[in-house]
C-alpha cells in the first residue's frame, strides 16, 4: 500500500472526488497555476481544466460567496482559504449566508472550506491560529480537523459529499511530517466520530489535530511510569462525538483536554462542561486543561514554544492528576 | 452529627435500667468505646462504652433514674471519626481538639468551612462531606453501602482515590466486625463491657448484627481459605438478604415462538454474525421492553428515597470455574435485538477469560440469571444489591400442557422473579412478568 504524506493524502482525496463528481470544482487563491500555497492542488489545474479549478482574486469574501452561489446552483464547490487565518475575511459570508441557508430555506449547501491551520512552524500570528471555534460556535456548520493521512483523505472525501457547509481546517505543521500506509481507490471516514488512537485506563486525554501527537508522545513516556494514558481524536468537532468523550471518561475517570487553540472559549471549555454534565459521578479527579495561551500566537520561536502545549506540559499534568 | 446515647437492653427479659453513675460531664470530650455511663438492672451492672467519639452535650437522663431500654439518656456530638482508630490517615475535617462553645451548637458539615468542592451530596450519606474523595468515589460509596470515613486515603493529600475505595470493598469481609463496612449509625458497644456478665446477647440497637458465631464443629475436617471472590459473593449475598425483603414469583411462560424463531434464523444468524444465536438475548430484550413499561424494576433504594435510574444497564449472570461473575450491558434500552446478542457474547467470552473491566461488572440496575442452564427448573435468586429485582430464567422443556382443553406439548420455560418489596408490590411484580411473557409468547422483533 502506497505510503502518503498528510499533504498529499488530501491531494488524493479531492483528486478523486473530483474524478468521481463533475460538479466538484475548486477555488481559491493560486490553486491552480500554483498548484497551491502548499501545493494541494498541484497538478490539478492540468488534469481537469480551468473551468473547475479557479484561481481567483484575493478576496475571501468573494471567494466564499461564489461558492455560496455555485452551490445554490447545484455544485459542490471546495474553497480553499490559503491561510485559514484569513477565513476571517470571508466570516460573514459564512456564518450569516452558507450556515443559516438551510435552515433559512431549505436548500442544501454543499461547500467545503479547507486551508493549513495552527503553529508551531514560526509563522507568527496571522499564519497560525487555531480559530476553529469561531465557526463550531455556529449552528448549521460542520467543522473537521483530521490528524492522520488516512483521515484527511477519508474525511475530506466525506466533507465533499456532505450537503452542508463544512470547515475543513487542516494543520500545516502535518502537511509534510507524517506519513502512513493510506490505501488507493475510495473509501471514506465517517463525520462526527472520534478515534481512539490509544487505549488506556488512568487518564483520558481528548484532543484533536497536531495535538494527537503531543499526546501520543506524552504516553508512550509515561508508560514507562506506569501511566497509562487513553489518547481520544475528536476528528470532527462540530458535531462532535458526545459519547466517545463520555466513554473515556467513564473508563478512566480522570481527563485531560488538549488543544493548542488558545485557553478561553476553547474545545477544552466545552467538553469540560459537557463531562461535568453528564459523567460528574465519574470523575475521581478535577478536569484538566491544557491549551495555547490566550494571546496572539507568537512569532519569536521561544515565544512560540512557550505558548503551544507540548509533551513536556502533558507529561507533567498527567503525572500531577494520576497521583491526586 | 450527633449521636444518639441509649439505655441498652442488657438480658433478653430485661425491659428497663437506672442510670447509677455518669462518668463525663456535658461539655466534656469522650472517645469512642471509652467509659461513659454506668447502670443496674436487675440483672447485672455494667460500664457502658460510648457509641461515638465527641463531646457530651446534653445527659437527658439523670443518676439514679430509671428508664426503660432504648431510651434516648444522652447526646454526643462528633464528627464521626474514631478517634482510637487505627491509621486514621483519612484527611477528614475531624478530631478537632473539642471546645465547648462550638460543641453546644448544632454541628456544620465540614465541607462548608474548608471549602470543600462538593456541596451537600444529596443522597450521599453525611459522613461523606468530611472526607476528601470525588463524585466517583462517592457514588461507589453509594452504590457499596461504604462509610467514607472508614476508607483510608492514599490520594493527594489523603484523598480517598477510586482504588482506595475499590481496595476497601474487596477487603471489607475481611476486616474486623468492629470496624463496620456499611453507612450505619455507629454501632452498639461492642463486647469491652467490662463487668462480669459471661455471655451477654448482642445488645438490640444497631439494625445490624453480625451473626453469632456458629458451635465450633469439633470432626475431622480441611480448612480452605475463601478465595477473594468467595468472600465477596458470601458478604454480598447475607447483605442483600439482610437489605431487601425478598418476595418471589414465578410465571409458566410458552417458549414455542421463540424456539421457532431461534431454529429458523440461527444459522443466517451465525453466518453473518460470527457467533451463536442462545436465547439469553430473547430475554434479554423481553426484560427491557417490560421494564419500559414498569420503571420501578430499574430503582434503587436510598433511605427513604427510591431512585428511579434512567439508563437500563442489565446484568447477566456468568457462572466460572469457582464462583460467578455479573458483567452489564450498559443501556440495553438503546440496543436492539443484534446488539445485545453482541454485547452479551462479547461479555461472557471476557468473564470466562478474565479480561472483564472494573467497568463492565459495574453499574447495574438490573439482573438476569439462569438456574435453568445447569438443568433448574426455576430458582429463587438473591437480589442484586442495590437493584430491587432479579430475574431467574428456568431450563426450556417441552412439557404437556392443556391447550383449548386438550394436551398439547409445548416447549415451556418457567421464569421467577425475585423482588424487593420494599418498593414493588405483588401485583407490580406480577405485572412486570405478565408483560415479559407477552413478549416471549409473541415474539415479533426480527434477530437478523
Amino acid at each position: 500500500m502506497p505510503v502518503l504524506t498528510y499533504v498529499e493524502a488530501i491531494r488524493q482525496g479531492i483528486w478523486e472526488e473530483m474524478e468521481r463528481d463533475p460538479s466538484v470544482f475548486l477555488l481559491g487563491e493560486d490553486v491552480g497555476v500554483l498548484g497551491g500555497a502548499f501545493k494541494v492542488t498541484d497538478g490539478m489545474l492540468e488534469k481537469f481544466g480551468a473551468e473547475r479549478v479557479i484561481d481567483t482574486p484575493i478576496s475571501e469574501s468573494a471567494i466564499v460567496g461564489a461558492a455560496v452561489g455555485a452551490a445554490l446552483m447545484g455544485m459542490r464547490p471546495v474553497a480553499e482559504m490559503q491561510f485559514m487565518d484569513f477565513i476571517a475575511c470571508g466570516f460573514d459570508q459564512i456564518v450569516n449566508m452558507a450556515a443559516k441557508m438551510h435552515y433559512r430555506w431549505g436548500p442544501a449547501l454543499p461547500i467545503v472550506i479547507r486551508g493549513p491551520s495552527g503553529a508551531g512552524v514560526h509563522g507568527g500570528p496571522y499564519h497560525s491560529q487555531s480559530n476553529e471555534m469561531w465557526f463550531v460556535h455556529t449552528p448549521g456548520l460542520k467543522v473537521i480537523m483530521p490528524a492522520t493521512a488516512y483521515d484527511a483523505k477519508g474525511l475530506i472525501k466525506s466533507a465533499i459529499r456532505d450537503d452542508n457547509p463544512v470547515i475543513f481546517y487542516e494543520h500545516k505543521f502535518l502537511y509534510r511530517r507524517i506519513k502512513e500506509e493510506v490505501p488507493e481507490g475510495d473509501y471514506v471516514v465517517p463525520l462526527g466520530k472520534a478515534a481512539v488512537r490509544r487505549e488506556g485506563k488512568d487518564v483520558a486525554i481528548i484532543t484533536y489535530g497536531a495535538m494527537v501527537w503531543t499526546a501520543l508522545e506524552a504516553a508512550g513516556e509515561l508508560e514507562k511510569e506506569g501511566i497509562s494514558l487513553e489518547v481520544v481524536d475528536l476528528r470532527t468537532l462540530l458535531p462532535y462525538d458526545e459519547e466517545a468523550v463520555l466513554g473515556s471518561v467513564r473508563k478512566c475517570n480522570k481527563v485531560i483536554l488538549l488543544h493548542e487553540g488558545t485557553r478561553t472559549g476553547g474545545m477544552a471549555g466545552e467538553l469540560a462542561a459537557l463531562i461535568a454534565e453528564r459523567a460528574f459521578e465519574d470523575l475521581d479527579g478535577p478536569i484538566v486543561r491544557i491549551t495555547g495561551l490566550d494571546t496572539p500566537v507568537p512569532f519569536s520561536p521561544p515565544l512560540e514554544e512557550y505558548f503551544l502545549p507540548n509533551a513536556r506540559k502533558v507529561i507533567e499534568a498527567a503525572r500531577k492528576l494520576a497521583r491526586y | 452529627m450527633s449521636t444518639n446515647v441509649i439505655m441498652p437492653q442488657m438480658g433478653e427479659s430485661v425491659a428497663e435500667g437506672t442510670i447509677t453513675k455518669w462518668l463525663r460531664k456535658v461539655g466534656e470530650p469522650i472517645g469512642r468505646d471509652e467509659p461513659l455511663f454506668e447502670i443496674s438492672t436487675d440483672k447485672v451492672d455494667a460500664e457502658i462504652p460510648s457509641p461515638a467519639a465527641g463531646i457530651l452535650s446534653q445527659i437527658l437522663v439523670k443518676e439514679n433514674e430509671t428508664v426503660a431500654v432504648n431510651t434516648v439518656v444522652a447526646v454526643i456530638d462528633g464528627e464521626g471519626a474514631a478517634t482510637g482508630a487505627p491509621a486514621q490517615q483519612v484527611e477528614a475535617k475531624v478530631s478537632t481538639p473539642p471546645e465547648v462553645p462550638e460543641a453546644a451548637e448544632p454541628p456544620t458539615p465540614a465541607a462548608a468551612e474548608g471549602g470543600e468542592i462538593e456541596a451537600e451530596g444529596g443522597s450521599a450519606a453525611p459522613e461523606s462531606e468530611e472526607v476528601r474523595s470525588s463524585p466517583l468515589v462517592r457514588r461507589i460509596a453509594r452504590e457499596y453501602q461504604v462509610d467514607l470515613t472508614q476508607v483510608r486515603g492514599t490520594g493527594s493529600g489523603g484523598r480517598i482515590s477510586k482504588k482506595d475505595i475499590l481496595d476497601y470493598v474487596e477487603q471489607r469481609q475481611s476486616a474486623a466486625a468492629s470496624r463496620t463496612g456499611a453507612a450505619q449509625p455507629p454501632s452498639a458497644p461492642a463486647a469491652s463491657i467490662s463487668p462480669p456478665a459471661a455471655s451477654l446477647p448482642s445488645p438490640t440497637p444497631a439494625p445490624v448484627q453480625p451473626a453469632p458465631a456458629p458451635p465450633a464443629f469439633t470432626g475431622p475436617a480441611q480448612v480452605v481459605q475463601m478465595t477473594p471472590m468467595r468472600r465477596q459473593i458470601a458478604e454480598h449475598m447475607v447483605g442483600s438478604k439482610r437489605t431487601s425483603a425478598h418476595v418471589y414469583t414465578v410465571f409458566e411462560v410458552e417458549m414455542s415462538k421463540v424456539v421457532e424463531t431461534r431454529e429458523r434464523q440461527r444459522d443466517e444468524f451465525e453466518r453473518r454474525n460470527g457467533f451463536k444465536l442462545t436465547y439469553t438475548p430473547f430475554f434479554v430484550r423481553a426484560a427491557v421492553e417490560a421494564i419500559r413499561d414498569i420503571p420501578v424494576i430499574n430503582s434503587s433504594v436510598d433511605a427513604m428515597n427510591i431512585i428511579y435510574k434512567r439508563d437500563v444497564n442489565v446484568g447477566i449472570a456468568v457462572a466460572l470455574e469457582a464462583g460467578l461473575i455479573v458483567p452489564v450491558i450498559k443501556r440495553a434500552d438503546e440496543k436492539n435485538f443484534l446488539g445485545i446478542a453482541r454485547a452479551v457474547q462479547d461479555l461472557a467470552e471476557r468473564a470466562r477469560t478474565k479480561r472483564l473491566s472494573v467497568d463492565d461488572v459495574q453499574g447495574g440496575t438490573f439482573t438476569i440469571t439462569n438456574p435453568g442452564s445447569f438443568g433448574g427448573l426455576f430458582g429463587l435468586p438473591i437480589i442484586n444489591q442495590p437493584q430491587v429485582a432479579i430475574l431467574g430464567v428456568g431450563a426450556i422443556e417441552k412439557r404437556p400442557v392443556v391447550r383449548d382443553d386438550a394436551i398439547a406439548i409445548r416447549s415451556m420455560a418457567y421464569l421467577s422473579l425475585s423482588y424487593d418489596h420494599r418498593v414493588i408490590d405483588g401485583a407490580v411484580a406480577e405485572k412486570f412478568l405478565s408483560r415479559i411473557k407477552q413478549i416471549l409468547e409473541n415474539w415479533s422483533e426480527p434477530v437478523l
